[in-house]
């Protein structure tokens, strides 16, 4: 048996059951106990194609400091069962060294855990659970990672303490019993897998999805109304808004499809309400029409696509960035508008917030680009710091002038009144139309209308937002990416740092209008540059190179989902480079 | 807010309609402004949604706040600004093909969703701004020249699938009798939840036989109810060109919608901390 001394700042673990047995609930309370202790950490979740009865398996990376993607290798597996475990294990390597515990009643385990160089611990997690009147497997399973990883068993119980309480003392009292139980038989395993102790003076910690927090992101930007279709995998967006909208006023209306979702968003924002819908590719595909009218008749809303696995159905709960091309180009006709991407769970709370903030600014549609990987992850994250924007739309004021809806100003952006509002009254309108807002065939229309609706978004000012780098400028190899790779990009830096490898990270939060002279300077002094992106076709690279030259050595990191893009795979290829 | 003394022309604006002359939509305008006058309501209260197609450009021809959207889904937009704008009188407007062929499915779940606002269709039974093509209330062997020697398909009956749907006042009228549509579309507004009303409007260009409708139409003879499967087997039974209220229902509106108040986003921070 091998026993790993050396306390680690990074620990993966994997929990592994039958759907219903109860794998994900014991990996959020680890997670949830390791954010009380000061840990960081990320769960996903893997859930087969069926609802019930598949495999089910929780995710956990745990960490010293902020942990952006799960690990390409888990130290740990506790196979409550091994039932359709070939289906999914690919996806969850044991890493050399590695343990896994699995009960002698589940079988053997699947041929890639046998031919992994690591240790097998039969432990009857079944028969410990049934020595305690109503114990589950799952808590046997918490406790055992606990006391593997050296966590405080103390911290553990107050979470479950916590989420079981509405279930009564009883149900309490089981799990705590075989979390003990749990961790008094690893702690006769003879093998540790021990996380460092958590950097002093920790932050209070936010335990919280990408989901969600763009959904939160929203309401601290005033979104008060949100329509809803649900889609694999933004349905949790729409499912965190609907109590959320309700308890400060706003309402979320659930729509018979994607058309009736974003034509609801554009009616709720004409009456002056910021808005907001999720969806993802397929529901996009439906709404750009409308995402057209919105552009046209000035309307401000923002459309969140969680990007998952295209074209068409795809994979519905695994992540890509291939929506790139449509959310930025998929418009019939011209029709400037924004798009943005969150460079991480944390990142899409800002980046919910500065979409309503540009929607509302520039009555224009702002697509958000988040994905899979962050949209679902459970993330344990410093408290987002407050950002406050002044947002509000250019007011109309009735001055006995005949008011004209779409006035050609010095910004491009146009007073816009409210319905309620005395001499207000306009049509909206997704016909070329005057300033007054009358229909018009006329050519001066046409160009005065593209031209301001130009204007308004090239003459704002997107302050430094518009993506981040990291690194000095004597670093002249770069990796340049985008969206929610920055995390994965990050890491393989830090991990190229230990080998003397210096690399500066360039990741775009701005994807339209694009960020030309930001992404320039950042990229001075550069002589390699890797583009990292997670698109077949290579979607990302293309839409800068149609805006910049790249004059440097250029090479491309780009491929398909499902699997997501690691820094393992990054720094392979940063390190054949270098060593050529 | 009640505004005395409003007049039609209050509500009407200064453009002049695109449409043929002889269109039934002049009518429906007419009676729109008039109803409209009459729930003494001033213009800005009053939003006017509509899509695409000949009918679908009322709104601007209205003093009101209007909309006028893509293809099929007024329904929707209209929807998404009540709940929006509850204190808000709003009105979708359309025709047989954008409400019925492409915003089919916003119609069904409209009923349902029983929101409370007023849908007007003004049925003509044609595509009339493409020039002249079968629409789903069309009858089956209407010749065009895209579906030649027509289409084969039974036409589609807007108020059975109301009353099926859930629309809490069903109702039809025919655009020159405007007085009976001004009232009707006053009754439309004034109840609650979702009312339908559809206008049978003569397209005299493309279908110069609807010409006929004004000898053809009569009012009901049977008096409104408030079964709706009394009222199904009523319309499902006669000639088609009866008008008047059909159904009054007692469904309660859609409730849910937006208010003034501010709202306390921080609270909603304590959910993630641990």
């Amino acid at each position: 048996m091998t026993a790993s001394l050396k306390p680690a700042n990074s620990i993966s673990f994997a929990i592994v059951g039958t759907g219903g047995a109860g794998a994900i609930t014991a990996g959020s309370m680890l997670i949830e106990a390791a954010g009380k202790a000061g840990y960081y950490g990320l769960l996903t979740r893997s859930v087969g194609p069926q609802i019930r009865g598949g495999e089910a398996a929780a995710l956990v990376r745990l960490s010293t400091k902020p942990a952006a993607c799960m690990s390409k290798e888990f130290d740990i597996l506790v196979a409550i069962d091994w039932k359709n475990a070939d289906r999914f294990i690919g996806a969850m390597p044991v890493a050399e060294g590695g343990l896994v515990i699995c009960g002698p009643a589940a079988g053997d385990p699947p041929r890639a855990i046998r031919e992994t160089d690591c240790t097998i611990i039969e432990c009857p997690i079944g028969e410990l659970a049934k020595s305690v009147p109503g114990g589950r497997e799952n808590m046997i399973s918490a406790g055992l990672v606990a006391e593997l990883i050296r966590m405080p068993l103390e911290e553990i119980r107050n979470v479950v303490s916590g989420k079981l309480a509405s279930k009564g003392e009883k149900a309490v009292e089981a799990s705590h019993g075989c979390l003990e139980i749990g961790a008094q038989t690893a702690a006769g395993f003879d093998h540790t897998c021990r996380l460092a102790a958590p950097e002093e003076g920790s932050n209070k910690r936010w335990l919280i999805t990408g989901n969600e927090a763009v959904g939160l992101g929203a309401l601290r930007g005033g979104v008060r109304f949100a329509a809803a279709y649900p889609i694999t995998p933004a349905t949790e967006v729409l499912e965190y808004l609907s109590p959320a909208l309700a308890s400060v006023g706003g309402a979320l209306v659930q729509a018979e499809d994607e058309l009736a979702s974003i034509n609801m968003i554009i009616g709720a924002s004409f009456g002056g309400r910021p808005s907001i819908t999720a969806t993802s590719g397929p529901g996009l595909s439906l709404m750009m029409e409308s995402l057209g009218l919105a552009a046209a008749s000035e309307t401000p809303i923002v459309v969140v696509d969680v990007m998952r696995v295209g074209p068409s159905t795809g994979v519905a709960t695994k992540s890509e960035q291939s929506d790139l091309n449509i959310a930025v180009y998929g418009f019939h006709g011209d029709a400037p508008h924004v798009v943005v991407a969150p460079l991480s769970v944390s990142d899409c709370l800002f980046t919910g917030q500065w979409a309503v903030h540009m929607a509302e600014t520039l009555q224009t549609p702002v697509i958000v680009l988040s994905d899979q990987s962050i949209g679902q992850a459970r993330v344990l994250i410093d408290r987002p710091a407050d950002i406050t924007f002044m947002t509000r739309r250019k007011p109309f004021d009735a001055d006995g002038e005949a008011y004209q809806r779409y006035a050609i100003t010095a910004d491009g952006v146009s007073p816009m009144s409210t319905p309620g509002q005395a001499g207000g009254q306009y049509t909206a309108d997704g016909l070329t139309h005057t300033e007054r807002g009358s229909p018009s065939s006329a050519r001066s229309d046409q160009k005065e209308q593209l031209d301001k609706r130009h204007d308004k978004i090239a003459r704002f000012n997107f302050g430094n937002h518009w993506g981040i780098t990291e690194g000095d400028s004597a670093r002249a190899t770069v990796i340049l990416t985008w969206g929610s790779l920055t995390g994965a990009a990050r890491e393989a830096i830090d991990a190229l740092q230990d080998e003397d490898i210096p690399v500066r990270l360039v990741s775009l939060r701005q994807i339209s209008p694009f960020p030309e002279e930001p992404l320039k300077a950042a990229l001075a002094g550069a002589k390699r540059l890797l583009v990292v992106e997670q698109s077949y076709s290579a979607q990302f690279y293309r839409h800068v190179r149609s805006y910049i030259d790249l004059p440097f050595e250029v090479r491309q990191l780009n491929r398909e989902g499902p699997y997501e893009i690691g820094p393992d795979e990054i720094v392979t290829k940063i390190r054949e480079w270098n060593y050529r | 807010m009640n505004v005395p003394n409003l007049k039609a022309s209050n509500f009407k604006s200064d453009i002049t309609p695109i449409w043929c002359p002889g269109c039934g939509d002049f009518h429906v305008l007419m009676s729109i402004t008039k109803a409209l006058a009459k729930l003494r309501r001033p213009p800005e209260d009053i939003a006017v949604v509509s899509g695409i197609g000949c009918s679908s450009r009322i709104p601007a021809y209205t003093n009101c706040y209007g909309f006028h959207g893509v293809h099929g889904r007024s329904l929707a937009v209209a929807a998404g600004l009540k709940v929006a704008r509850p204190d808000l009188t709003v009105m979708a407007m359309s025709g047989d093909g954008d409400g019925f062929s492409i915003g089919g499915n916003h119609f069904l779940h409209a009923c349902r969703r029983n929101v409370d606002m007023t849908y007007i269709v003004m049925d003509n039974r044609v595509y009339g701004m493409t020039k002249g093509q079968p629409s789903p209330t069309t009858e089956s062997d209407w010749d065009s020249a895209l579906s030649p020697g027509g289409t084969g398909l039974r036409a589609f009956h807007p108020l059975v699938i109301a009353l099926a749907s859930g629309a809490n006042f069903v109702a039809r009228e025919f655009s020159g009798n405007i007085k009976a549509c001004t009232q009707t579309i006053v009754e439309a507004v004034n109840h609650p939840g979702f009312s339908f009303v559809e206008i049978l409007s003569p397209c005299v260009t493309f279908r110069p036989d609807e010409k006929e409708w004004k000898n053809q139409v009569h009012e009901a003879s049977v008096a409104e109810t408030d079964d709706p499967a009394r009222a199904a087997r009523r319309i499902m039974t006669d000639d088609g060109m009866n008008t008047g209220i059909l159904y009054r229902g007692p469904r309660k509106p859609y409730s849910a919608s937006v208010s003034d108040e501010v709202g306390d986003v921080s609270a909603l921070e304590q959910f993630f901390e641990i």
